[in-house]
């Protein structure tokens, strides 16, 4: 009766993928309200994993009809051990009568009020991305990317010695002699039987001829050279431009005392989006952290965040700082480098002005993205200096932003792909 | 489903096979097993890892050992498939195709994360009612696992799928893995055509509705994937004229009475099979839309012979499987390893909580199906003055052609009101308990006593039918001339009333009638205690 025993374990892997996109499709909002409450409460460093998404029981039910609680029902249930007939028994808690009844609609496994579910690295990453690209990343810019890769293509004739190909040069060296000399050794091979037959016939005529054309054969084949600058053959290397895969990011954030928690959290989820968004696109990523107030200073990413300051604010002094780093560590050649400053706007007033050259002249050429966020929304001289810049510079962005639910809609205006945008 | 960790079945079935089939329904049960051939010289071997090699002997043992009893089952296709496929196979109601939707993958994730987390054992198996039956293999299963899921799935469900009359009646296995993959293909189509959130749409209110897409009394026509594709479009065609002909406004003819025309309902008598009559008569679903209802609909008819025998299925499939090992191993075959192992889940298998423990869930089938066959077996071999008062006709006699009969012939239902003994209400310490909303305790009505056995039994019984468990709403009228919206009637027993999802399932009606869509509740004296209604969706 058998039939067949089919070893089903190679076909059909991941059968069902096509359900689950429906199904994240069909609760796409509720997913993507929970990934932005994920980023929101996240380390800047923990963004990479996936996420518990929560959906309530009630809005992925599937309505059907069933009997609700009262009436009258009589239920039979095993493992007697008191009761005789006539008992009463309190209603157990919860729903008339509803508990213990076998065969109850909705009396499955699990009693939890919401539908958990894992949303992996990978989904996670791209709902928050979406549609996302990075400004100007486009790989066109190959031909300005200066690091260049060294790859093996074939041989070629001329070359530095270290690159001669012995065994290419020696087979093309076989070769050609085999070819030069091929009519002449045939003569002479025809000649040294004339030579034999001659020498019973001897004619000494035609022997002495025939000795001296064999002689002059003969030299002739030793002249063949045994390699000839022609035979040379040499490796060759190309370079080919590679894309960077590198690439920095500098969180600028002014910590002087105008600059409370919440415009600092508010900053921090700035930072974290930014970061968020260069890991899927570069290899490595440097992070440094600049604070300031009348001063910058490199700090690690805990004292960035939650170390306190008073004072004055001189914001010039984060973007020397930066232009130094960027100058001492890292090369505009390796390094792709993205700014992200966050500040209240607040700035000693003289300074404004010195803050806008640095960066057109400075910073902004050696960057391939800048944006500021202005964490409250009065409209100081920093900011109007900071306008003027917009207009010269399309990699240059700012936005102002007040409430933590503000980010994630400036991050996207700021991340927009460029296509979209023109 | 109960509560129960372990193992599950899912079976399926298409409509009724052609007559000759009765022939072989027919042929005599064996009166006792017979004689075993010649003792093998040493029992098979037990690694835990189990070899194809190694399963087909264990299946020819098995299979041996099957037909000393008689079991008639279907040729066998074993399946080996990876615990994501089984989980795949889980989420799409245990077919190895099916069409695809959201709720699917809903499930997917659920037993996906059950299982991670360890709060689920997965199924050791899943078996299709088909010809040839598929039984899934996981490949995790030891050698051992292997045997008792051959045992109970190839030999067990199968000889249930084509045994019970139910199945006979309402299922073909020859055309069911067919006419799956002509609705997975054709909704694809729809999908690609119409769009993928107007068939999301369409599918939600079918599903919704589907366990009313039921004929619980009448035969369905024959499927096949060749004839469903041929039969398509003249039906749809057909259809859409006899809806147009509904509808049709005529001026009414000068001098007739149109009083007694707008009294007369249409339908003229309830109709319980609430799909069907969208299917063909909702005014504005278009055709493929009608298709897809009648797809669901044809689907939940499968479905429908499954959730009848659950506890009669899986006894039957869990006697088997016992019963067949254990002759294995009193003839040499099995090794002591592997009748502990297999014990061993057996035995969590059959585990019946008590009530107030805290995985109690509600009575467990596999623990009461099993009971009763073994029940009924020991009637036959060794009865007792109570069970020959209770049983005259089976007492004593020949157990193989008794249990064969009580297969066939019954569904949970009866199955339990025919054959539940004193002595196993006893064993269980079954109790019964009235919740009557207008007292205020519960109160114990029966217990396992002379007094209370048959009002357990019917209680029991009475739990298992289907009629009971779901609300009876079957499609009153159709308001067709006024606004055309459709009544659907829900008979009230004990007072019973709706769960609050009945809105909801009223507004996906509602989407697929087209217009509003009311929902009356009527209790026994014909008095309506609740009125619902959906309104017309907007178009």
């Amino acid at each position: 009766m058998l039939q067949q025993i089919i070893d089903r374990r190679l076909a059909g892997r991941n059968k069902s993928i096509g359900n689950r996109e429906r199904f994240l499709r069909r609760h796409r909002e509720q997913v993507r309200d929970a990934v932005r409450r994920a980023v929101n409460g996240r380390g800047i460093r923990d963004m990479e994993r996936g996420e518990d998404i929560r959906i309530p029981k009630k809005d992925i039910s599937e309505p059907v009809f069933g009997h609700g609680p009262g009436g009258t029902r009589e239920t039979v249930h095993p493992g007697n051990r008191e009761y005789v007939v006539g008992d009463h028994i309190e209603r157990p808690k919860g729903g008339a009568g509803n508990g213990t009844g076998p065969g109850e609609a909705g009396d499955s496994v699990e009693g939890e009020d919401d539908f958990v579910f894992h949303l992996s690295k990978e989904e996670f990453m791209q709902i928050f991305f979406d549609d996302l690209a990075l400004p100007r990343m486009t790989r066109t810019q190959l031909a300005e990317t200066p690091e260049w890769k060294s790859h093996r293509a074939g041989f070629v004739r001329d070359g530095t010695p270290s690159n001669l190909s012995i065994v290419r040069s020696l087979r093309g060296a076989i070769g050609r002699r085999l070819a030069m000399g091929a009519l002449a050794r045939a003569e002479l091979r025809e000649l040294e039987q004339q030579l034999l037959s001659a020498t019973a016939d001897s004619n000494d005529m035609s022997r002495a001829e025939l000795d001296a054309r064999i002689e002059t054969l003969r030299r002739r084949l030793s002249r063949i050279p045994h390699l000839d600058p022609i035979d040379l053959r040499f490796r060759s290397r190309v370079k080919l431009p590679v894309p960077t895969t590198k690439a920095v990011m500098f969180c600028l954030m002014d910590v002087s005392g105008s600059m409370d928690e919440a415009r600092k959290e508010l900053s921090k989820r700035f930072f974290i989006l930014l970061y968020l968004f260069l890991t899927r696109h570069y290899d490595k990523i440097d992070l440094v952290f600049i604070r300031h107030h009348t001063q910058a200073q490199e700090v690690d990413e805990e004292n960035f965040f939650h170390a306190r300051e008073t004072g004055g604010t001189v914001v010039s002094s984060a973007l020397v700082l930066m232009d130094e780093i960027i100058k001492a560590r890292y090369s505009l050649a390796e390094w792709n480098i993205y700014g992200a400053q966050a500040s209240d706007g607040d700035n000693w007033h003289h300074d404004s002005g010195r803050c806008r050259e640095l960066l057109s002249e400075h910073l902004l050429p050696a960057c391939r993205y800048f944006a500021y966020v202005q964490v409250a929304d009065e409209e100081q001289n920093l900011w109007e200096e900071y306008t003027r810049l917009q207009q010269d510079h399309p990699h240059f962005a700012m936005r102002k932003v007040t409430q933590a639910s503000q980010i994630y809609p400036v991050f996207r205006e700021l991340f927009r792909k460029e296509a979209v945008a023109a | 489903m109960s509560g129960f960790p372990g193992e599950r079945r899912v079976s399926v079935g298409a409509p009724p096979r052609c007559p000759n089939d009765r022939r072989r329904a027919e042929r005599q049960a064996l009166k006792a097993p017979r004689p075993r051939g010649e003792r093998p010289r040493g029992p098979l071997p037990d690694p835990s890892d189990w070899s194809f090699d190694l399963i087909e002997q264990y299946h020819e043992a098995i299979r041996e050992t099957a037909q000393r009893f008689g079991l008639d089952t279907y040729p066998n296709q074993l399946e080996i498939i990876t615990a994501e496929q089984m989980m795949d196979a889980y989420a799409s109601v245990g077919m190895p195709v099916n069409y695809r939707h959201w709720s699917y993958g809903k499930e997917f994730i659920a037993n996906e994360k059950n299982y991670r987390r360890g709060h689920m054992g997965l199924a050791y198996e899943i078996v299709i009612n088909s010809d040839p039956c598929i039984s899934y293999l996981m490949e995790e299963n030891t050698t051992a696992m292997q045997a008792l899921v051959i045992a109970h799935a190839a030999y067990g469900h199968n000889s249930f799928f084509k045994g019970n009359y139910l199945f006979k009646l309402w299922t073909d296995a020859s055309s069911i893995i067919d006419y799956l993959v002509y609705a997975k293909n054709y909704i694809a189509e729809c999908e690609d055509r119409h769009g993928m959130l107007q068939v999301e749409e369409l599918l939600d209110s079918c599903h919704a509705l589907q366990n009313y897409g039921v004929d619980r009394y009448r035969r369905p026509n024959k499927l096949s994937l060749a004839a469903e594709s041929a039969q398509r479009k003249e039906r749809l065609e057909h259809a859409q004229s006899q809806v147009n002909d509904l509808w049709r406004t005529l001026p009414n003819r000068p001098g007739r009475a149109d009083d007694a025309a707008d009294a007369k309902r249409f339908p003229a008598e309830l109709q319980e099979n609430i799909l069907y009559f969208i299917e063909k008569n909702a005014p504005l679903l278009e055709p493929w839309q009608r298709e897809i209802v009648r797809i669901v609909r044809k689907i939940a008819q499968y479905f429908y012979p499954q959730r009848q025998t659950q506890v009669m299925n899986e006894g039957w499939a869990t006697f088997w499987h016992h019963q067949l090992l254990n002759t294995m191993y009193d003839d040499g075959y099995l090794t002591d390893g592997v009748m502990i192992e297999w014990l061993k889940s057996h035995t969590n298998v059959i585990y019946q909580p008590p009530v107030g423990h805290k995985a109690y869930s509600g009575l467990n089938p596999y623990a009461l199906g099993f009971a009763m066959f073994s029940d009924v077996k020991r009637i036959c071999e060794a009865p007792t003055a109570e069970d020959r008062q209770w049983f005259p006709d089976i007492a004593g006699q020949a157990w193989l052609p008794t249990l064969d009969h009580a297969m066939r012939n019954f569904k949970d239902e009866s199955f339990i009101g025919q054959y539940l003994s004193p002595k196993l209400m006893r064993d269980l310490r079954l109790f019964a308990v009235v919740d009557d909303e207008n007292a205020d305790k519960l109160s114990v009505s029966a217990i396992h006593d002379a007094a209370g056995f048959r009002r357990l039994r019917e209680a029991l019984s009475r739990q298992y039918d289907l009629g009971s468990r779901e609300p009876d709403i079957q499609v009153w009228n159709v308001d067709l001339r006024g606004d055309r919206s459709l009544t659907l009637r829900h008979t009230c027993h004990n007072n019973r009333p709706l769960h609050e999802g009945a809105q909801e399932v009223l507004k996906h009606a509602a989407r697929l009638w087209g217009f509003g869509v009311k929902l009356d509740s009527v209790d026994a004296s014909g008095a309506t205690v609740q009125q619902l209604a959906a309104a017309a969706p907007v178009h």
